[in-house]
């Protein structure tokens, strides 16, 4: 026990505990498991193929414009990370060499402005 | 020797996910250490980290507990975070729903953001691969990112405090994201997709319980079909 100011109790920790793993699992499932091999119609598999290219940039940028780090704030070593990463992909088409690209261009600046 | 090509297909998405290790592993260990500066101990942070699977929202379930909002809002909360995935599943069901169920069942257990998003990207690109192959893909792309995952969360939870801040694991995730996004963006289509969603998920951030994320990616959805949609239109007038 660290003695944290609003450490949950254990009933509610382990409700939130056994509800997200169950209804993670469910979400992760619902189709994949209950649609199975039945055929979808055209425009549902339409707007699917967009799914992780919609869905990650709308998760990643308000971390990126307000991350919690930095209190909220817009901070310049995180937003030039942001930025050497999508650079680095969209030239090399490569997951590695972007993401060492946003990992060197973090630490670089928050040891030069730090 | 359809065991060879299972299995090279494996080793594909083994080393097609390697790369991930390199953030997942700081992730998990911010995910040690913030639950335990949260008061959980080590038995109730790794059975979190490892049935629940999905660390986005293990972050906004912790943060939520420590702001004592309701146990019900917690868990809306916090799931609606995991929506996503039942969007990812549905997007694998055309690829992977002809797999036998406990198969099925598995890969939706250890599905994540980059297990599915390499997996997707292959299976599009590469559409002779046969149901086996696909699953043998996929399991190589969880096959390391979930241990590590596990291994990382016990060393930030028994490190705990003792990792400082300025080590800035917090923007290991932005930074797996976004190094995924940019190798797909391979049409118009997909580009626009992504524009509208960047754009959208501004104001969107507004919106209560974690929300904001389905409106700006459903946004982008919708523009990322409706641009395929004329691109092909005026692709059969000319």
């Amino acid at each position: 026990m660290s003695g944290a100011a609003n450490a949950p109790d254990q009933i509610t920790l382990w409700i939130v505990i056994v509800g997200l793993a169950i209804g993670s699992f469910l979400l992760r499932f619902v189709f994949l498991g209950m649609v199975g091999s039945r055929p979808m119609p055209p425009w549902v598999l339409r707007h699917l193929r967009y799914t992780a290219v919609a869905i990650l940039p709308a998760l990643v940028t308000p971390l990126v414009i307000w991350p919690a780090a930095a209190g909220g704030a817009a901070d310049v070593p995180r937003m030039a990370a942001a930025v050497a990463t999508v650079t680095a992909g969209l030239l090399t088409r490569n997951v590695l060499a972007a993401i060492l690209a946003g990992v060197v261009t973090l630490y670089g600046l928050l040891y030069l402005l730090g | 020797m359809a065991s060879t090509t299972v299995n090279s297909y494996f080793w594909a998405g083994l080393r097609a996910g390697a790369p991930f290790v390199i953030v997942v592993a700081p992730f998990g260990m911010l995910f040690g250490v913030l639950a335990t500066e949260a008061g959980l101990n080590v038995i109730e942070t790794m059975t979190f980290a490892v049935t629940v699977f999905a660390g986005a929202s293990q972050f906004a379930a912790l943060q939520l507990m420590q702001e004592n909002a309701p146990t019900i809002v917690v868990l809306a909360s916090s799931l609606a975070v995991n929506l996503r995935m039942a969007m990812y599943s549905a997007s694998l069901t055309p690829y992977m729903g002809k797999a036998p169920l406990w198969q099925r069942a598995l890969a939706a257990f250890f599905m994540v953001d980059q297990s599915y998003a390499v997996s997707y990207a292959r299976f599009e690109t590469d559409p002779d691969m046969t149901i086996p192959d696909r699953m043998a893909y996929y399991s190589g792309t969880c096959a390391l990112i979930a241990p590590v995952w596990a291994i990382a969360t016990l060393v930030g939870a028994l490190m705990g405090a003792r990792i400082p801040d300025s080590l800035a694991l917090d923007f290991a995730l932005p930074i797996t994201f976004l190094a995924m996004i940019a190798p797909m963006l391979r049409t118009p289509a997909h580009v626009a997709a992504a524009l509208v969603a960047v754009v959208a998920s501004i104001p969107a951030s507004l919106l209560p319980y974690n929300l904001g994320l389905l409106v700006a990616g459903g946004a982008g959805m919708v523009v990322g079909a409706r641009t395929e949609q004329l691109l092909e239109n005026r692709k059969e007038r000319t």
